[in-house]
């Protein structure tokens, strides 16, 4: 039981981490009708950032440490914020119009560049962090297995809790969620109707690509080891985590990160943790067949 | 201001529109008055719908200029050189499509908010403030759907308000595409086939709310319809195109007895014959 309700907290982190990558996926699938698949790197991107300025601060000396955390989590935000403007400005954009494959394929193409950069101006090796918040609880000590809850849980799942109720706000009562709403069902009745189009999508991936900075960063503090290659898995389960729950949804990708995140955590844990990718895929392919509209989609249906 | 006293709203000069080999509108020019309703009437394929994409930025005109004037503001707008979306947001040129085209899942409200995206957007400082709810933006959104319930009203649509658009019936989602359009508060409103579908009842109820907004809004409206009931019984002023070309422009009573537009309708058969022959052939 003690060894479940641990492996409970661990899959909730790694799934909330989950959940904020896969809400970027289905947001831009919503409104574009885009699988981005630079996604990942973007919060691979992140990643790098924040462990940047966290050595940067570190030079600086600012050691306190919730000063570095919230300076590291507006700057990586920034700045990962205007790599998700650049990628649709320069690759996706152009592309509006054309045939559908075509944005889907300069997405593979940015991907791959992205990798590639940060691998030539990072270097190919695996960048340690030093834990910067270490401590939490630890229940039923003296038994034969005891629960720890560590300080970065609490703040994952805390923070990823408050971003998605702010995030569902947004979408919710704002004119930009409006807006955004809108040109999902109907882009050229929304520009009639005087909203700038171009500028919602491109908000629509600034903002998909700061809760990837979240997560990067978050990630970056939780394994303290990142490379340039995270993005990659990170990404493709994220994006069944949105598949999972449904593309389009914003509750279904955190519903689906969620459930990612506790399967792959209960398969390492239960049977092998060899096979962990291979379980999460597997979900993929079974949500695809059985219920290809998620759990919280709609099913499409054409009406005549 | 002409001598007449009325304002000349939109004036299209020259329209061409050219796809490839095919000459969709040749040389077209018309005016559309503030505070009336001008209606584009012709046969299937005259290129009626044609002109209104190149009002509303979804074509470009091969050659043409399309200045529109809005009362009071001294500003010219020329229509043919602006994006889709500023047309709406700068020149206040609203429009609905033969084919509806509301936001189905959102609420019918909300379709009428979404149209006062642009105020909206200001009053929330770029969305922070309606994301925190200040005070600023919850009036601006409390003004917005004062304007929508205006609307609903006009529309005979209130007491659904909170049901989601998709499941209207086909009347009140023709009438709501019109409130929704009203609500972008245009100068111009351009109508694309409103009355099709409707019952005579329903297509009643809709000549009297357009001259209910003529009126009252004092805005001009551009009507394209099939309808000949509506068309002649509200329309101030009509143009008649065919194969591309204006053919006749005058108010009803002209339009009615101009022996090419009869024989545009119905072809050089027996009535269009005896219309034709009392005019004075002219071939």
């Amino acid at each position: 039981m003690e060894y479940f309700i641990q492996q409970l907290i661990n899959g909730v982190t790694l799934g909330s981490i989950y959940g904020l990558i896969a809400i970027g996926y289905t947001m831009v699938y919503g409104i574009i009708g885009m699988i981005n698949f630079a996604h990942g790197d973007i919060f691979m991107v992140g990643a790098f950032v924040s462990l940047i300025i966290f050595v940067a601060l570190g030079l600086a000396g600012v050691t306190f440490v919730p000063l570095a955390f919230a300076i590291v989590l507006i700057v990586a935000i920034v700045i990962t914020s205007v790599y998700g403007w650049t990628v649709e400005r320069l690759a996706y954009r152009p592309l509006r119009g054309s045939f559908r494959l075509a944005p889907l394929i300069s997405a593979i193409g940015m991907s791959i560049f992205l990798q590639n950069f940060v691998q030539l101006a990072q270097g190919a090796r695996v960048k340690p962090m030093p834990p910067m918040i270490t401590g939490g609880f630890t229940f039923l000590e003296g038994s034969d297995f005891s629960i720890t809850l560590s300080w970065m849980q609490i703040i994952i799942v805390s923070l990823t809790v408050v971003l998605m109720a702010g995030f569902a706000l947004l979408i919710a009562r704002t004119p930009l969620g409006r807006a955004q709403r809108a040109c999902e069902q109907d882009r050229t009745m929304a520009a009639l109707l005087g909203v700038n189009v171009d500028r919602t999508i491109s908000l629509t991936f600034v903002m998909g690509a700061a809760l990837a900075a979240v997560a990067g960063m978050m990630f970056l503090l939780y394994y303290g080891v990142i490379d340039f290659y995270i993005g990659f898995l990170a990404g493709i389960k994220a994006f069944t985590a949105a598949v999972l729950g449904g593309i389009g949804s914003l509750p279904g990708a955190m519903l689906g990160g969620l459930l990612i995140g506790l399967i792959e955590t209960f398969w390492s844990a239960y049977f092998t943790i060899e096979y962990k990718d291979v379980a999460a895929f597997s979900i993929l392919v079974l949500a695809l067949i059985f219920r290809p509209y998620g759990l919280l989609g709609k099913p499409e249906i054409e009406k005549v | 201001m002409n001598a007449t006293g009325k304002h000349a709203l939109l004036t299209v000069e020259h329209l061409t529109m050219r796809f490839g080999g095919l000459l969709a509108i040749n040389d077209v020019s018309f005016t559309a008055w503030q505070k009336e309703i001008t209606a584009i009437i012709g046969p299937n394929g005259a290129g009626k719908t044609t002109v209104f994409n190149c009002l509303t930025g979804f074509y470009q005109p091969t050659v043409g200029r399309l200045a529109l004037t809005p009362p009071d503001s001294g500003r010219l707008f020329l229509l043919e050189r602006m994006e889709g979306f500023r047309i709406a947001q700068q020149a206040h040129v609203a429009r609905t499509f033969q084919n509806i085209r509301l936001f189905p899942a959102m609420s019918v409200l909300e379709n009428l908010v979404v149209a006062q995206h642009n105020e909206l957007m200001r009053a929330s400082a770029w969305t922070l403030a309606g994301l925190f709810g200040l005070k600023r933006y919850r009036t601006a959104e409390k003004k917005a759907v004062e304007r929508a319930s205006y609307w609903l009203e006009q529309t005979g649509l209130i007491e659904l308000a909170n049901t989601s658009a998709g499941s209207l019936p086909y009347g009140d989602q023709r009438r709501l595409e019109i409130a929704r359009a009203m609500c972008t508060q245009p100068v111009l409103l351009c109508l694309d086939e409103p009355a099709a579908g409707l019952n005579p009842k329903e297509s009643a109820e809709l000549n009297e709310l357009l001259l209910r907004i003529r009126d009252d809004h004092g805005i001009g409206i551009l009507l394209i319809e099939h309808d000949m009931s509506v068309v002649m019984e509200i329309s101030d002023h009509i143009i008649v195109l065919d194969y591309g070309c204006k053919i006749s422009d005058g108010d009803p009573e002209f339009i009615r007895n101009d022996p090419r537009v009869i024989r545009a309708y119905l072809g050089e058969d027996e009535d269009a014959e005896t219309a034709a022959a009392t005019a004075g052939d002219n071939d």
